[in-house]
C-alpha cells in the first residue's frame, strides 16, 4: 500500500462511517434524556427505504432526506408513546421497534428492489472534488457535511444551552426536574423524536451515499453498531466522532490491504471481526479507566412513573 | 406459495409441536404436497434468494394445486436455520430445500429426525439415505466471464468479492482466473473476502478499494450488484451479474451474467418424489442442461471477444473444453494437474488452493 491510496482511503470510511454516527449521535441525546431506545436499526431501515422510494419516484435527494427523516420520527413515536405514556418496557419496545422496522421496510420495499437510483454526490465544483489533494475535503455527499455539523450542533447543544441542561437533568434526575417543574415525558418525547429523525437520515445514507439500491436488511447490522458506540463514546459526541470513524477506518483499512492483493498473515475471519473486537478492546479500557460505568446518564432505562 | 420470515417461523414453531396428528390427517385424505423452502437471504436480494424464488414460482406454475410451497427467508446459516428446518418437518413438508451451503451440518441431523421427509441441500456435499444434494455448475459460466475479461482488462489488474472461501466460491475464482490468464497470463486477481453473503454497503467499499488500487474489472461472488453500481459510478470497464441479470443497475458496466436457473432441477425433483422414485443423489448440471445461463453481452464488447466467450460456451456445452485442463500451477509454484489431464469432481469439492495470477 502507497501514500496515493490514502486520499481515497480517507474518503471511503468517511463514508462508511457518516450513517454510523448519524444514528449515534441520535441515539446519544436520547440516551442522555433517560431513554434507551433499542430500535435504530429498524429506524434506520425505514428510513433507507423511504430515501430511496422518494429518490426513485422525485429524483430529488433532499425530499429524500427529510421524507426519511420524518418516517423514522414517526416510528419512534410509536415507542415513545408505549414506553413513555404507557410506561412499557424499553427494552422490549425498542427491539420491537427493530423487528417492525425490517419488516416493514421489507414489505414497503418489495416495489422497489431490482432499480437503481442515483447517488447523492459532492456539490462542490468538479476543480475541487476532483482535485489530487483537495478532494479529500470536497469530495464528499452533503450527508457527511451535515454529520459533522451535528456532531458540533449536538455538543454545543447538551453543553451549551438551557434547553440541553433541562434535557441532561431529566436524564439524570427525572423526579428532581418533575418537582422544579420541568415536564420529563414532554422532554422525553422531543429527545425520541429526535432520535428518531437522526437514524431515518443515518438510513437515507444507504440508498444516497453508499450503495444506490434498495435490497432487504440493506443495513446490515449498523444501527447496533451505532448503539454500542454510544457507550464507547461515554456519550460524549466529539468521541462518537472519533470511534465512528475509527470503526469505519478498520473496517476500509481491512478492505484495501486484501485488496492490494496482500496475502496478509491473518485469516479473512480475523479482518471481518476486528472491527467489533476494536471496539470492544476500547470500551474495556474506557471503563477501566474509570472504573465503572459513571458516564451513563443516571436514569437511562427507567420509565418515569411519577405518580407512585 | 407462503412466504415466511425466521421470525413468523419461529412463531408457528409453537402451534407446529400440535401437529403430528394434523399431518397424518393431511395425508389421509391426498392433500397437496407440501414442500419448504429455508433460505439464507431475502427473496429480494436481487441474486442467489432471488433465483430459488423464481424457481419455487416455476414449481408452483407446472404442478398448481398439487403442491402447497412454504418459503422462509433469512434463516442465518447456524443452530437457528436447524429449528427451522425441523418446524417445516413438523408441519408436513414432505420435500424440504435448504439452499445454502452453511445448513449443511443441520439438514443432516434433523433429516435423521425425519425419515420419511426428503431433504435436498443445495452447493453442499453431505448425503444420507433422505438428504439429496444439488448445485449448478457455476465455474463453468466463470470460465465464460473470465475470457471477457482476459480480452477487456487494460490495467491487467482484476477485483474479486468473494464471500466466504468455501471449494464452490474457490472454484470459480479458479476457473475465471484460469480462462483469463489464457488470453493474458499477465492477469492478475485480488480476491477481497467479505464473510457475509448479504452486506450491500461492504459489497461497494470493497469494490472502490480495487477499483482505487487499479482493478478495471471487478467481479463478485456476492449475492447483490451493490458492486457492479460502484463500478458503473466509476467508469471502469466493468463487471458481471452473480446469479441474476443486473444489467438494470449497471447498464454500461454490466458485461455480462451468470444466471442460476434452478426451476429444471426443483420440477424434476417433485416429479420423481410424486412418483416414488426419488433416490438420494448428487445433481451437478452445468451450462449444457439449462441450470446456468450466460445473460446477454453488452453491446460495448467488441464482436471478436464475444465470438470467443462464445466459443468457450459452446465448448463446454460439446464438452470439448473443461474449464480445469492442466497444466495448472497454483500460486505458490506448484504443480497440481499434469498437462491433458482435467480434476475430477471429487477433487472441485475439495479445492482449497488457488491458480497462479490468484491473490487471496
Amino acid at each position: 500500500m502507497n501514500m496515493d491510496l490514502l486520499i481515497p482511503i480517507i474518503i471511503t470510511l468517511v463514508g462508511a462511517s457518516t450513517p454510523i454516527l448519524l444514528a449515534a449521535l441520535g441515539e446519544l441525546v436520547v440516551e442522555k434524556s433517560g431513554v434507551l431506545n433499542l430500535g435504530v436499526e429498524g429506524m434506520m431501515l425505514i428510513g433507507a427505504v423511504v430515501a430511496f422510494a422518494v429518490t426513485f419516484s422525485t429524483g430529488n435527494h433532499w425530499l429524500a432526506i427529510v421524507c426519511a427523516a420524518l418516517a423514522a420520527m414517526a416510528s419512534s413515536m410509536i415507542f415513545a408513546f408505549l414506553t413513555l405514556t404507557l410506561s412499557a418496557s424499553q427494552v422490549a419496545t425498542g427491539l420491537a421497534l427493530t423487528i417492525f422496522g425490517t419488516g416493514f421496510s421489507a414489505l414497503f420495499g418489495q416495489a422497489y428492489t431490482g432499480k437503481p437510483i442515483i447517488i447523492f454526490d459532492s456539490m462542490f465544483p468538479d476543480e475541487l472534488e476532483n482535485h489530487p489533494t483537495f478532494r479529500v475535503f470536497f469530495d464528499h455527499s452533503p450527508l457527511v457535511y451535515f454529520s459533522l455539523f451535528m456532531v458540533f450542533a449536538v455538543w454545543w447543544f447538551l453543553n451549551k444551552t438551557r434547553s440541553g441542561l433541562i434535557l441532561r437533568a431529566v436524564g439524570e434526575n427525572d423526579f428532581s426536574a418533575h418537582s422544579i417543574g420541568y415536564s420529563v415525558v414532554k422532554v422525553r418525547y422531543a429527545a425520541v423524536a429526535f432520535g428518531g429523525a437522526m437514524a431515518g437520515i443515518a438510513g437515507s445514507c444507504f440508498p444516497l451515499l453508499l450503495t444506490p439500491q434498495w435490497a432487504e436488511k440493506l443495513t446490515a447490522g449498523r444501527g447496533w453498531i451505532a448503539l454500542a458506540l454510544v457507550v464507547f463514546a461515554a456519550w460524549k459526541p466529539f468521541r462518537l466522532l472519533a470511534g465512528a470513524y475509527l470503526f469505519g477506518l478498520v473496517m476500509t483499512i481491512e478492505l484495501y490491504t486484501k485488496a492490494s492483493g496482500s496475502m496478509g498473515l491473518l485469516p479473512s475471519e480475523f479482518w471481518a471481526a476486528l472491527p467489533y473486537l476494536a471496539t470492544i478492546i476500547v470500551l474495556v479500557l474506557i471503563s477501566l479507566r474509570r472504573s465503572g460505568n459513571s458516564a451513563a446518564p443516571a436514569c437511562l432505562g427507567k420509565p418515569f412513573m411519577p405518580g407512585q | 406459495m407462503t412466504i415466511l420470515t425466521r421470525r413468523t417461523a419461529l412463531k408457528l414453531g409453537a402451534a407446529g409441536m400440535m401437529l403430528p396428528l394434523v399431518s397424518s390427517l393431511v395425508n389421509a385424505q391426498e392433500g397437496p404436497l407440501k414442500i419448504g423452502f429455508v433460505n439464507v437471504g431475502p427473496k429480494d436480494d436481487n441474486g442467489w434468494t432471488f433465483g430459488h424464488w423464481v424457481g419455487a414460482q416455476a414449481l408452483e406454475e407446472e404442478f398448481g394445486d398439487q403442491i402447497e410451497i412454504t418459503f422462509v427467508e433469512s434463516v442465518p446459516e447456524g443452530p437457528d436455520c436447524e429449528r427451522v428446518l425441523r418446524e417445516l418437518a413438523q408441519q408436513g413438508n414432505k420435500i424440504i430445500f435448504a439452499t445454502s451451503f452453511g445448513f449443511g451440518d443441520y439438514t443432516i441431523k434433523v433429516a435423521k429426525e425425519f425419515p420419511d421427509v426428503i431433504f435436498e441441500h443445495a452447493t453442499g456435499y453431505q448425503r444420507s439415505e433422505n438428504v439429496g444434494t444439488y448445485n449448478a455448475r457455476f465455474h463453468e459460466g466463470r470460465a465464460v466471464m473470465g475470457t471477457l475479461a482476459g480480452h477487456l482488462s487494460k490495467t491487467n489488474n482484476i477485483g474479486y468479492i468473494g464471500s466466504f472461501p468455501i471449494p464452490e466460491v474457490v472454484m470459480g475464482i479458479n476457473a475465471f482466473t484460469l480462462a483469463a490468464r489464457k488470453i493474458n497470463p499477465e492477469i492478475t486477481v485480488n480476491v477481497v473476502w467479505l464473510s457475509s453473503w448479504h452486506d450491500p454497503a461492504k459489497e461497494a467499499d470493497a469494490a472502490r478499494a480495487l477499483i482505487d488500487q487499479g482493478a478495471d474489472i471487478i467481479v463478485q461472488h456476492t449475492d447483490g450488484p451493490a458492486a457492479l453500481q460502484v463500478a458503473e459510478e466509476r467508469g471502469i470497464i466493468g463487471g458481471f451479474g452473480q446469479g441474476a441479470d443486473m444489467s438494470a443497475f449497471a447498464p454500461k458496466s454490466h458485461l455480462s451474467a451468470i444466471i442460476d436457473v434452478w426451476a429444471p432441477h426443483y420440477i424434476q425433483v417433485v416429479k420423481d418424489v410424486m412418483a416414488g422414485t426419488w433416490v438420494s443423489d448428487d445433481s451437478w448440471p452445468g451450462i449444457a442442461a439449462g441450470e446456468v445461463v450466460i445473460g446477454p453481452y453488452n453491446e460495448k464488447i467488441p464482436a471478436d471477444v464475444v465470438a470467443a466467450a462464445e466459443a468457450v460456451k459452446n465448448g463446454i456445452v460439446d464438452g470439448s473444453i473443461n474449464p480445469f485442463t492442466g497444466p495448472i500451477v497454483d500460486n505458490t509454484g506448484t504443480e497440481r494437474v499434469p498437462a491433458g489431464e482435467v480434476i475430477d469432481d471429487a477433487g472441485l469439492w475439495a479445492m482449497d488452493w488457488y491458480v497462479e495470477g490468484v491473490k487471496a
